[in-house]
């Protein structure tokens, strides 16, 4: 097969062809580079390696099944993955989840954020030679992670986000982790700044490369940080406001020019409004949660279940560490009240008939959740960008249509023309500083 | 006969001293790096169970480069292939014959030049031996037959060509004070004073020839910030086809490189093996006090005085390579050509009219 770029090229050019298997294409994509020495003359970019058939999947899992998919797209912030996924569900079924899980929600996904900007922008520090700063930005994102760990009890593939709330309160001792990440994260961020924002080389480096024009952003449809860089005022978060974000105080950090390093000064400043984010949530959640509220307490979990054989076991559960926070006493704080959408609690499910009966209820082929026949689109704003989900139902437990608006795919198409006419050095940093993510771009 | 085995003494002393610092300069780097970049650094590497804080690990690293594959792509220039990394290594690895480690030995009424060659133009041999080093770079390149590779080499040629300029012209100054080509001459001169108390290094009166020539050094060692020709990131290097041992003869080739810039920043700026105010005879301090000392305590002072210099070089340029980022090919060119190279001319000027008054 000939490429577009191979036609087109000059009979005295060098190709070069960067990817599948780069060092800097994060997961794997490529770009076909015609070169006059160090000059791009035309540049052509060729995705889908890591195509997996996500949306044709979808159609085969129940609404239910399919959440921990999600959290394969965009592995840097699965979170916001699942906020997206399970936000478009809920519009569908007309459901919404109590306040408390509102902010737990908004919590992990600015968290969530803080964690994506972070390795975006240290891949795009490494590939600009400074591979310190990488590993200072990976040392923050370990700080968030043990929050994310304590919470939802895996570091990548969370699920933790569940249809009409979340799977678990937090845990008790969330609000020491929780100030330790901001605290160190902060540390990080000086640093970085120290390191990076004022460093002639990295200035040269990333200055006035890639400039990007509003209208050329907006044509292309770029959203996200990358569209906030050309001075374009739009985030989902603000516009259309979801969660709890419209009494939360945050500002939209915007760039001027939208070149690489507006790219990545836009992000630093994120970070800094997710971080003030987090704390305003918990301030709020320290006022209606005292520290008992938290503790498990109650019989062992095996005792239970060995009582109820002989009779209904009356007592609390004491459950076991990874599902701790997921009591069914907490279910009113952290789920939509209502037994058709949510997963009964295991206490009932493990010592009791009617549990069984609903728990198998919930996952019986064909039955479980069951959105009315329509189409809805929801989005929200990711790391990258808008994420958003569309889903058509037919009225059974599969989706019959679910597409994926990935951030980046929109972005990373306009490397191409904007690359032309820079340096070889220069295409690596501009890749990085959009953000591409493999697992949702190729979907 | 006894001038032969003299000779051989020094010339094995010398490379031992050249590889074993070298080798011992990636576990500095590695650790340097490692208390840098917050983490632990090599530490994994034992002789029955004794780590001493990852001290093995350079020994690790050669024995598993040289049980590695060594493979050489068909496609490749065979001979060319093979050839490019030992010139690379030879040429730097000679320059160290021409440094000064310290000053006369007296053993048995016979005196021993602490140099393995001290020949009169010991500062156009050594940079013609680091010019003579692009070969392996351009060969690797061009024989690897690898587009990324001959990217790398040509970026490399170009770079350390356009270095190379600057680097010479950085040091006219140096040679216009200091009257002579010779190194173990040059370290003479800054062992006299300037208004009795200063001593005459280098740093002192070609503060900015100092600067040129770091930089320009810096560059030579294609090290980030300069790493062009490796820029691992963009093409991978110009040693993108290589493996085993050949590929550790260019990664000694950078370490060496080091060594060797620091040796010669220490030589030529910061007064070689002279300590301030120690004469042949022990300390004349300008306050007027003294302190006499043995003639072998002297040489020890002296060769001390030179090797903590030297490290204390690496160690800046480990630093420095921890915490830039990389330029891009043209600001390099642009830096060499339009900053440097008319900077160091100023230099030769300035130092003239100075040097006239």
């Amino acid at each position: 097969m000939t490429y577009r770029i191979q036609k087109e090229a000059r009979k005295e050019s060098l190709m070069l062809n960067m990817g599948p298997s780069h060092p800097a294409t994060h997961g794997t994509t490529r770009i076909m580079l015609e070169l006059d020495g160090e000059k791009i003359l035309n540049a052509e970019l060729e995705m889908g390696y890591l195509h997996r058939g996500f949306e044709k999947t979808c159609e085969n899992k129940t609404y239910f099944n399919l959440l921990p998919y999600t959290d394969r797209l965009n592995y840097v912030s699965p979170l916001i993955n699942n906020l997206a996924y399970v936000m478009t569900l809920e519009k569908m079924l007309g459901i919404e989840s109590p306040e408390r899980a509102q902010y737990i929600r908004v919590i992990m996904c600015e968290l969530s954020r803080v964690c994506d900007h972070l390795t975006a922008l240290a891949a795009m520090c490494m590939e600009c030679g400074a591979f310190t700063v990488f590993l200072y930005k990976m040392k923050a994102r370990e700080f968030i992670w043990d929050v994310m760990e304590q919470t939802t009890g895996a570091r990548m593939t969370t699920s933790y986000i569940r249809i009409g709330g979340v799977k678990a309160d937090l845990h008790q001792d969330w609000r020491t982790t929780l100030k330790k990440a901001i605290n160190e994260t902060r540390k990080v961020l000086k640093d970085i700044h120290g390191l990076m924002s004022k460093n002639k080389i990295f200035l040269n480096r990333t200055r006035d490369i890639a400039v990007v024009s509003p209208e050329f952003a907006i044509n292309y449809g770029w959203t996200g940080p990358c569209l906030r860089s050309t001075g374009v005022n739009y985030d989902v978060r603000k516009a259309h406001p979801y969660l709890v974000y419209d009494k939360l105080d945050f500002e939209i950090p915007l760039g001027e020019r939208g070149d690489n390093y507006d790219r990545y000064m836009v992000r630093m400043k994120e970070m800094e409004q997710s971080l003030r984010i987090v704390e305003q949530c918990m301030e709020k959640l320290d006022k209606d949660s005292s520290p008992g509220k938290l503790m498990a307490k109650g019989i062992e979990p095996a005792e239970a279940i060995r009582t109820s054989r002989v009779k209904k076991a009356e007592e609390r559960i004491k459950l076991s560490p990874n599902l701790e926070g997921a009591e069914k006493d907490k279910y009113k704080d952290i789920l939509f009240d209502g037994k058709k959408y949510i997963v009964p609690p295991k206490e009932d499910t493990y010592t009791n008939i009617e549990g069984l009966i609903s728990h198998f209820k919930f996952f019986m082929k064909g039955h479980g959740i069951r959105p009315p026949k329509g189409g809805v689109y929801f989005s929200v704003e990711g790391g990258s960008g808008e994420l958003g989900f569309y889903i058509v139902s037919d009225g059974t437990d599969k989706p019959y249509r679910l597409h994926l608006r990935a951030p980046c795919f929109h972005i990373v198409s306009s490397l191409e023309e904007i690359i032309r006419g820079h340096y070889i050095a220069d295409v690596i940093p501009t890749f990085g500083s959009m953000n591409m993510i493999g697992g949702e771009l190729d979907r | 006969m006894s001038e032969t085995i003299i000779i051989l003494i020094k010339v094995v002393c010398a490379l031992v001293w050249f590889l074993l610092i070298t080798l011992y300069l990636t576990w500095v780097e590695r650790k340097e790096s490692a208390v840098i970049q917050d983490r632990i650094g090599a530490n994994r590497a034992s002789i029955l169970g004794i780590r001493i804080i990852g001290l093995f690990q350079p020994f690790a690293d050669a024995i598993k480069m040289i049980f590695k594959e060594d493979f050489t792509p068909r496609f490749s220039r065979r001979f060319l292939h093979n050839l490019a990394p030992f010139i690379s290594f030879f040429f730097v690895a000679i320059t160290i014959s021409a440094i000064p480690f310290g000053d006369v030995l007296r053993i048995g009424g016979q005196e021993i030049k602490l140099q393995v060659m001290d020949i009169n133009v010991g500062l156009l041999f050594v940079l013609a031996m680091l010019s003579l080093g692009i070969y392996g770079i351009i060969l690797s390149g061009w024989s690897s037959n690898n587009r990324y590779a001959l990217i790398g080499g040509m970026r490399g040629a170009a770079q350390l060509i356009s270095y190379e300029v600057a680097l010479g012209l950085s040091l006219i100054g140096l040679i216009m004070v200091y009257p002579s080509l010779n190194l173990s001459t040059i370290v003479h001169y800054q062992g006299e004073l300037l208004f009795g108390w200063l001593p005459k290094w280098g740093v002192f009166l070609q503060p900015l020839g100092l600067l040129i020539f770091f930089f320009a050094a810096l560059a030579e060692t294609k090290r980030i910030p300069f790493d062009l020709p490796e820029g691992e990131n963009e093409i991978v290097g110009f040693f993108t086809e290589y493996s085993g041992l050949k590929w550790g003869l260019f990664m000694m080739t950078d370490f060496m490189e080091v060594l060797i810039v620091s040796t010669l920043l220490t030589t030529l700026f910061f007064g070689g093996w002279q300590v301030p105010w120690l004469a042949a005879d022990g300390f004349h301090f300008p306050w007027g006090s003294e302190w006499l000392l043995p003639h072998g305590i002297v040489v020890i002072f002296q060769v001390a005085a030179f090797n903590i210099k030297v490290f204390f070089f690496c160690w800046l340029q480990i630093l420095i390579r921890w915490t830039y980022p990389r330029f891009r090919y043209d600001q390099v060119m642009d830096l060499g050509w339009k900053l440097l190279i008319p900077l160091s001319l100023a230099n030769i000027v300035a130092t003239a009219i100075l040097l006239s008054i």
